[in-house]
C-alpha cells in the first residue's frame, strides 16, 4: 500500500494554510500506511541553504550544534530545533563544507535546499505532523507519504520523502525490482545511496538524469524506461512537482485542479476538506504519462 | 426521501440501513450526504431501492448489486459495481480501475471516462461508458457487454471469451485473441437499446464490434507464443 499526497498552490493567498491542508490529507492516507509518515514543504526560500538533520537524541545532539557548525565554517549559522528534525541555515557557499562537518558529528542528512524542508519519522501519520508541527507551516508546496513497509525495514531513513539533491525529493507508492542493478549502475557514475531502500534508488536515478542536464520532464520519461516495478511517483522541485505512473498503473492515483491549486492523492478521501473541491476538475492520471506543474 | 448525512452518520450503519431497506422491498428512494470518498458505499443492496450518492466515492462502491439502482452524483474509485448481480448503477463523473470486475447482469452507466481493467473478467453485465476507457478493458470477460462512446487503451478484450465489445472511437491496440467482427442486425439491435437505457446520444452505426476470435479456447502448442 501506502499513501501519497501533493499539494501545489497557484496562487499566494492559501500559502500560510499549506501545511495544515497537507496535515488533514496525509492523516486521511493513515490507513494506506500507520507504520511512518513523512514531508517535504517548500516555504520561502531562505538567505542561504537549508540543511535538515535528523537525531534519535536531539536533546544531546543540537545543543550547541549552530555554534559548533558556524566554528568550523567561520561564518553565520542559524537553527530551528522541531523535535528529532533541526533545520540549519548556512551560506550556499559552504554547503559541502557543512554537509561532511554534520555526518561526521552523526546527524542523519534528510535533505538540503533553498527552499525544501524535510521531516519524516516512524509513527502514525497524526503524531509524525504533530510532533514538526507541520500544521503551522506555510509554503508553495509539498508532498507527503505514509509509510506500508515493503521492501526495506522500518527505521527514519527508510520513510519518506527521499532527497538526493538540493531542493528535490521523492515519494512511492509501490516496489521497483531492478533497483540493485540501478545501485550499482549509479555507483559506477558516482552516485551513491545511503539505504537498502528502492524509494532511494528512484530518487536517485531522477536527481542524476537532472544533474546530467535533463528536465524534470525527461528524467520523469526516463522512470518509464530504465526503472521495472510498480509505482506511482510524485516529485518534488524547488518550483513545483511532477507525477508519473507505471505502464499498469495498478498504484492508485488521483488529481484535483482548481484556480487555487492542484492536489495529488492516493485516494480521494484524502481531498475531501480541500477548498473548493466540489467545483473542482478531478481525474485520474494516465498511465506512463508524465505530468508536471511548475511555476 | 430519506437522507443519510455521512458526518452524522457511520458507514456501516448507512449500509446497514439501506441493506435492510433493499429486503423490505418497499422501493423506497435515499440520499446520501456527505460520501468523502468513502469506501465500500452502498454495497450489498438485495431488493429494489433507489440511492443517490452526492458527491464522490472510493473503493468497491454498489459492490454485489441486486436489483438496487445506485446513481453517484460524483466519481467513483477502483472496483465500482463489482460483481454487480443485476439493477442498475449510474456514475456522473469518471470510475477508476476495474469498474465492472466480474459482473454477472444489471447496468453500469459511467457518463465519464474509466480508466484502466474495465469489465474485467465481466460475466453478463452491461457496461455503457460514455467517455474512454484505459487498458486492459475486458480481460477474460466471458458474456455481456461493453459500450465505449470515447476510445479503448491498449489491449483491449484480452484472453476474450464470449462478451461483445462495441466502441465508437479509436483502439489503441487490441489483446491477445480480440479481432473486429462484423456488425450484424442484431448487433445493432442489442447497441440500440443499451445506447437507449443508458441514455446515450450516439447511432449504433457509428461502432465497430470486436470479440473472440476462439483461439484461446483450449491448449494449443501452436499458439504458445499468445498465452
Amino acid at each position: 500500500m501506502c499513501g501519497i499526497v501533493g499539494l501545489f498552490l497557484k496562487k499566494d493567498d492559501l500559502r500560510p494554510r499549506l501545511g495544515d491542508m497537507l496535515t488533514d490529507m496525509l492523516i486521511t492516507m493513515t490507513d494506506r500506511g500507520p507504520d511512518s509518515a513523512g514531508i517535504a514543504i517548500y516555504g520561502d526560500a531562505a538567505s542561504g541553504l537549508k540543511i535538515t538533520v535528523q537525531s534519535d537524541t536531539p536533546d544531546e545532539d543540537f545543543a550547541g550544534l549552530d555554534a559548533a557548525l558556524s566554528e568550523a565554517l567561520g561564518t553565520e549559522v542559524t537553527m530551528r530545533v522541531a523535535s528529532t528534525h533541526a533545520v540549519l541555515t548556512l551560506p550556499v557557499a559552504t554547503e559541502t563544507e557543512a554537509l561532511a562537518f554534520l555526518e561526521a558529528r552523526g546527524m542523519r542528512v534528510m535533505g538540503s535546499g533553498e527552499s525544501m524542508e524535510i521531516y519524516k519519522e516512524v509513527g502514525l501519520p497524526k503524531d509524525v505532523a504533530a510532533r514538526f508541527g507541520i500544521r503551522e507551516m506555510g509554503g508553495s508546496h509539498g508532498i507527503g507519504h505514509t509509510r506500508m513497509a515493503t521492501e526495506s525495514a522500518v527505521t527514519t531513513l527508510g520513510a519518506h520523502p527521499f532527497s538526493t539533491a538540493g531542493d528535490q525529493c521523492l515519494v512511492h507508492n509501490g516496489s521497483l525490482s531492478n533497483h540493485n542493478a540501478m545501485r550499482r549502475k549509479l555507483a559506477k557514475k558516482g552516485v551513491f545511496t545511503k539505504t537498502e531502500n528502492d524509494t532511494e534508488v528512484g530518487a536517485a536515478y531522477i536527481s542524476s538524469r537532472i544533474a546530467e542536464g535533463a528536465s524534470l520532464g525527461e528524467a520523469l520519461e526516463g522512470t518509464l524506461k530504465d526503472l521495472d516495478g510498480f509505482f506511482t511517483f510524485v516529485t518534488g522541485t524547488k518550483n513545483g512537482f511532477g507525477v508519473v505512473r507505471d505502464p499498469i498503473a495498478c498504484k492508485p492515483a488521483v488529481m484535483a485542479e482548481t484556480e487555487d491549486y492542484v492536489a495529488f492523492a492516493s485516494e480521494y478521501r484524502a481531498f475531501a476538506d480541500l477548498p473548493g473541491i466540489d467545483a473542482a476538475r478531478v481525474w485520474e492520471p494516465e498511465p506512463a504519462t508524465v505530468y508536471f506543474w511548475e511555476r | 426521501m430519506p437522507v443519510l448525512d455521512m458526518l452524522k452518520t457511520e458507514l456501516r450503519e448507512v449500509n446497514a440501513t439501506l441493506q435492510s431497506a433493499a429486503k423490505a422491498k418497499g422501493n423506497e428512494a435515499y440520499t446520501i450526504e456527505n460520501p468523502r470518498g468513502a469506501h465500500a458505499m452502498a454495497v450489498g443492496l438485495d431488493g429494489p431501492i433507489s440511492v443517490t450518492v452526492k458527491g464522490s466515492t472510493g473503493y468497491y462502491c454498489a459492490g454485489m448489486n441486486k436489483l438496487a439502482t445506485v446513481h453517484v452524483t460524483g466519481s467513483a474509485g477502483p472496483g465500482v459495481a463489482e460483481n454487480m448481480m443485476s439493477g442498475e448503477v449510474i456514475i456522473e463523473g469518471d470510475a477508476s480501475q476495474y469498474a465492472g470486475a466480474t459482473g454477472h447482469g444489471g447496468l453500469l452507466n459511467i457518463k465519464g471516462n474509466a480508466s484502466s481493467r474495465c469489465g474485467i473478467s465481466m460475466k453478463g453485465i452491461d457496461i455503457v461508458v460514455h467517455g474512454n476507457i484505459g487498458h486492459m478493458s475486458a480481460f477474460m470477460a466471458q458474456k455481456g457487454n461493453l459500450v465505449v462512446l470515447g476510445n479503448a487503451g491498449d489491449a483491449l478484450g484480452d484472453s476474450l471469451y464470449e462478451a461483445r465489445l462495441f466502441v465508437r472511437g479509436a483502439v489503441k491496440s487490441l489483446g491477445a485473441d480480440c479481432v473486429e467482427k462484423e456488425m450484424r442486425p442484431e448487433h445493432l439491435e442489442i447497441l440500440r437499446g443499451l445506447l437507449e437505457r443508458a441514455g446515450a446520444d450516439a447511432k449504433p452505426e457509428e461502432f465497430r464490434r470486436y470479440g473472440s476470435a476462439r483461439n484461446l479456447y483450449h491448449f494449443n502448442i501452436d499458439h504458445a507464443d499468445a498465452y
